[in-house]
């Protein structure tokens, strides 16, 4: 029990006392995941519509596997990506491994399968009438497209913040293409996974009490977002 | 909203990795987690950056995968603690100039308790062939690291082929496996830094320490230029000098922790 309020008083010290280098890491997983979200929502929302909209052979077959994309293990991809990124790889003349692009990157692939699921269920779950009704008053099927996205909008809004949580909780992809390196590619969740491995339990549970703050934070932001 | 969603791209993208990729030179360390965990690091780093206008970006891995990041010229710099590995990784023309920075040494930990009734011995070979005789739990590193490098070595020189329930590979940290040996009971061969670092939370104790075969050298090396071209041949040869220089003894010979030495320059 001692330990769990010894995490609690330190996380609310870290907290309270703006450390510098717990400042780092908050933001370097704040815009990391937020550029990967980004980048996951503009393939993934696309994908989504388009397969919830459209009827051709071999749809159910990629519903499928989107599903089973979802389930993508976080090493997986960094091994993967570590592969392209490392000197001796494909894309290795970029020197991307062990930057922060690297990161987001891993992030951008975890994400958008889950956007993509989402905005498909989504789609799939409104009412036909709505597309059929807009096509009708002479909309484009582009302009189609984004009037059914604003109808579904909440449900879009769910994939984003999906999306997002999955990208900023994880440590394969951050920990194997980041590197864990302080001051640059050193996350929450990087930070958290090194505090354990030096034995600072106490600590490494106060990162994560403050981790679940800054999404509280995020959630309450988009929430406020939503209501407009 | 799509103003909104438009905007914070723009910002995140000023904000973001561009800034941190451009700003100073970014010298690549990969080192062993029993440096970066003990805090040498933190204390040796500082004036070099400082001295250079740089960054020193320090991965923290095991020996084998810091040698294989070498190779394959994702960082600029290793530093790591397997004679072998770095003896052939400069051999096969991967590293060059390659230095000893300093040593610490390895101690075989195990539980108050004592089964296997090792506590004392100065022969570590001969105390990890009774640990397995005994059948007592044994938790390795597992992970081509330093020290699990130095463990397999013990093991041939005890001519014990170690497998079976009582022998744990973690395939973790030194931390980690610290951890696992005081919750099972077992002995646990480690570096005395990573040892002393945990000593307020671990129950384990020193059963055997001081045979030669424990000697813990530590070498810096830089990756070939000629093999890849993007090292930071100026900065790195920097590096290496300050880690060999009187200032980092200095340094190093006068890093405490918990009121004990961790690291030695002779």
């Amino acid at each position: 029990m001692g330990y769990l309020t010894e995490s609690l008083t330190t996380a609310i010290g870290l907290i309270l006392s703006f450390d510098r280098e717990v400042q780092l890491t908050i933001w370097t997983s704040l815009y990391t995941s937020s550029v990967a979200i980004v980048f996951a929502a503009l393939l993934g929302i696309p994908a989504g519509v388009w397969l919830g909209i459209s009827r051709f052979r071999g749809r159910r077959l990629m519903i499928t596997l989107l599903n089973t994309l979802m389930a993508l293990p976080t090493v997986v991809v960094g091994l993967v990506l570590f592969g392209l990124f490392s000197r001796q790889g494909p894309a290795g003349s970029l020197g991307l491994l062990f930057t922060p692009w690297a990161m987001i990157a891993g992030q951008t692939v975890l994400a958008t399968p889950i956007v993509a699921n989402y905005v498909l269920s989504t789609v799939s779950g409104s009412d036909p009438r709505i597309l059929d009704t807009v096509l009708t008053l002479g909309a484009a099927r582009f302009q189609a497209c984004v009037q059914l996205l604003k109808e579904l909008r909440f449900g879009v809004m769910a994939a984003v913040i999906a999306g997002f949580g999955r990208v900023i909780a994880e440590v394969g992809v951050a920990m194997m293409l980041g590197g864990n390196i302080r001051g640059s590619t050193r996350t929450m969740t990087t930070a958290i996974a090194l505090e354990t491995s030096k034995g600072e339990f106490a600590f490494g549970l106060s990162l994560g009490i403050v981790l679940l703050g800054v999404a509280l934070l995020i959630n309450l932001l988009l929430n406020l977002l939503q209501q407009r | 909203m799509n103003r909104f969603l438009l905007l914070a791209l723009v910002v995140i993208l000023l904000l973001s990795p561009i800034s941190t990729v451009v700003a100073g030179e970014h010298l690549r360390l990969a080192t062993t987690t029993s440096t970066e965990n003990s805090g040498l690091l933190a204390e040796l780093l500082p004036p070099f950056e400082q001295a250079n206008a740089c960054q020193v970006d320090v991965i923290a891995v095991g020996t084998g995968k810091a040698i294989k990041l070498g190779e394959n010229g994702d960082v600029d710099i290793v530093l790591v603690h397997a004679r072998s590995k770095e003896d052939a990784f400069v051999a096969k023309g991967y590293g060059v100039d390659r230095r000893d920075v300093m040593y610490n040494d390895f101690v075989l930990l195990g539980p108050a308790s004592d089964p296997a009734g090792i506590k004392g011995m100065t022969d570590a070979a001969a105390a990890m062939a009774k640990v397995a005789q005994a059948r007592a739990t044994f938790v390795s590193r597992g992970d081509e690291s330093g020290t699990h490098i130095r463990e397999k070595q013990l093991w041939q020189a005890s001519s014990v082929t170690p497998g079976g329930d009582w022998y744990l590979e973690a395939g973790r940290g030194m931390g980690e496996v610290l951890v696992m040996a005081g919750e099972r009971q077992g002995y646990a061969l480690s570096d005395r830094g990573t040892y002393l670092a945990f000593l307020d939370k671990t129950e384990l104790q020193v059963a055997v320490e001081g045979d030669a075969r424990l000697f813990n050298p530590y070498g810096v090396i830089m990756v070939n230029p000629q093999k890849h071209p993007h090292v930071k041949v100026e900065l790195a040869t920097k590096f290496l000098d300050y880690l060999t220089s009187d200032q980092a003894k200095t340094l190093i010979n006068g890093y405490r922790r918990g009121g004990q030495q961790l690291f030695y320059v002779p």
